[in-house]
């Protein structure tokens, strides 16, 4: 068994696991999310292109919001979250723990998928690889924003929209660096800027995004 | 000295906080109301017409303190905010959440007169200039606070919720200003700028100035109106409460029953 944080990202993973048709719901409705954008402006080869890294950014976005209505409002509503608050474990540990098995869960396969999508759009090697990086970076990023709008709407009735009017207007900063990578790689300049940024970002979301997510929990179970 | 000094956290309690409250009022609407006039007054009578932008620059009296307003209002909330989370002092959340609609009012203020300058200048509503859209979003935090206090039940939960949506949204404010301002010299291919007025009229800056201070005035007094309604549903069983409503219920009854004769009636609450 060994440490009580392992423990807890066992438990989240086999929860996870369990209920697979919640992750392959994000999933398809990432690939689902895409594939409009074509339909809905252009098959063009050119246009498809350019719109190609804010297509799929935004679909990671909506997805990633879609994915964080489960996050604690099952553990709030039996009691398992209360419990959790009264461990001996650093809260924001806890929360960071929680955050990654969802990552894995439901932000790493976006990550994984999107070389394919990114071929279904017409780009090409490199450009493939660096909007496979930015989301690598950047989805970590929107889950661990995510947490503190889930942990603050956890159990409110309908919640859905509020978390996306909460959460999309912190996610620009992400977006506008994620797609700016790639339309860089696009334009031949290197994307190391903006990825050394998104980068940045990450670890500055992944020391204060928990501790405030576990300050929303407290606010939330009390 | 120290005996003169003004117990500020007196008016942290509801009771003192709504009387004092009702003295300052008259003051603030009527300062308000006279340098609105003033403003206005200068600019559109004195100040003199723009040579490059004619007459639509004028739009600017209204625009520039809606938009210094929308920032500062969502910054004093994101103190009050702090307040709120820190030392759990009931009033600061009260007028964090009684500042919010105002804010909001003053960023959609700022959007719409923008629009309606941007046409005749620039030759559209709506640019995605980076100032444009960092305003925008900054509705969107406004919305998203008011969205969030509203939608908790719990009134303690309610309070401190938002405030950590506040607080977050004002760390996050300046990054987000930062990533659209890049973003924007990015992405814009036929550049709009506002032509740089290297010196503005005396008069103008008078009628900026005085209706700058009417924007702080309303701000303030709409603000406390609304934190004075909040104050009195919250502490509707509290004494102090019952006692206004029931002094001010005798105050009508006698403007009521100016001839019946000196017999104090008696309200049950």
């Amino acid at each position: 068994m060994g440490h009580p944080l392992f423990v807890l990202f066992r438990r989240d993973l086999a929860l996870f696991l369990r209920r697979r048709q919640d992750a392959m719901a994000i999933i398809g409705f990432f690939l689902v999310a895409v594939a409009l954008f074509p339909l809905g402006v252009s098959p063009e080869p050119e246009i498809l292109r350019t719109i190609a890294p804010g297509a799929v950014w935004i679909a990671a976005l909506f997805s990633t919001v879609l994915a964080l209505e489960r996050l604690f409002s099952d553990d709030l509503a039996d009691g398992t979250l209360e419990q959790q608050m009264l461990s001996s474990q650093p809260q924001g540990l806890m929360v960071l723990v929680r955050l990654a098995a969802h990552w894995l869960v439901t932000g790493l396969p976006l990550v994984l998928l999107s070389p394919f999508i990114g071929l279904q759009f017409g780009l090409h090697g490199e450009e493939v690889a660096v909007l496979a990086f930015s989301l690598l970076l950047g989805t970590p990023v929107l889950v661990l924003l995510g947490g503190i709008g889930a942990a603050l709407t956890a159990g409110l009735h309908g919640s859905g929209g509020l978390v996306t009017l909460l959460l999309l207007p912190l996610y620009v900063p992400v977006l506008v660096l994620g797609t700016a990578a790639v339309s860089a790689t696009m334009a031949q300049t290197s994307p190391e800027a903006h990825l050394s940024l998104l980068g940045a970002a990450l670890l500055a979301a992944l020391a204060l995004a928990p501790w405030t997510t576990a300050a929303a929990l407290r606010i939330t179970t009390d | 000295m120290s005996e003169k000094r003004i117990q500020w956290f007196k008016f942290s309690s509801p009771g003192n906080f709504f009387a004092l409250v009702e003295k300052l009022l008259p003051w603030l609407w009527t300062t308000a109301l006279i340098t609105t006039a003033l403003g206005l007054y200068i600019g559109f009578f004195v100040a003199p017409v723009d040579y490059q932008q004619g007459n639509s620059y004028r739009i600017m009296f209204i625009h520039v303190p809606a938009a210094w307003m929308s920032m500062f209002i969502y910054l004093v909330m994101a103190v009050y905010a702090f307040i709120t989370l820190v030392w759990r002092i009931k009033m600061a959340d009260v007028l964090a959440a009684s500042l919010a609609p105002t804010g909001a009012l003053f960023t959609f203020a700022a959007l719409w007169t923008g629009a309606l300058w941007g046409r005749p200048t620039w030759g559209a509503y709506w640019v995605w200039d980076a100032r444009l859209t960092s305003e925008l979003l900054l509705l969107f935090l406004y919305l998203g606070y008011m969205a969030l206090h509203a939608a908790i039940p719990d009134r303690q939960r309610a309070s401190r919720a938002a405030s950590l949506l506040a607080l977050v949204g004002v760390v996050n404010l300046p990054i987000i200003y930062f990533s659209v301002k890049w973003w924007n010299t990015l992405h814009q291919g036929a550049s709009v700028s506002v032509s740089k007025g290297a010196s503005m009229d005396s008069s103008m800056l008078a009628a900026m100035l005085l209706l700058s201070l009417a924007c702080w005035m309303y701000a303030i007094a709409v603000s406390l109106t609304r934190a004075q309604a909040e104050t009195l549903d919250r502490e509707r069983g509290a004494t102090w409460a019952s006692s206004l409503a029931a002094a001010q219920a005798a105050e009508l009854d006698e403007d009521l029953e100016t001839t019946s004769e000196g017999v104090p009636v008696q309200h049950t609450w």
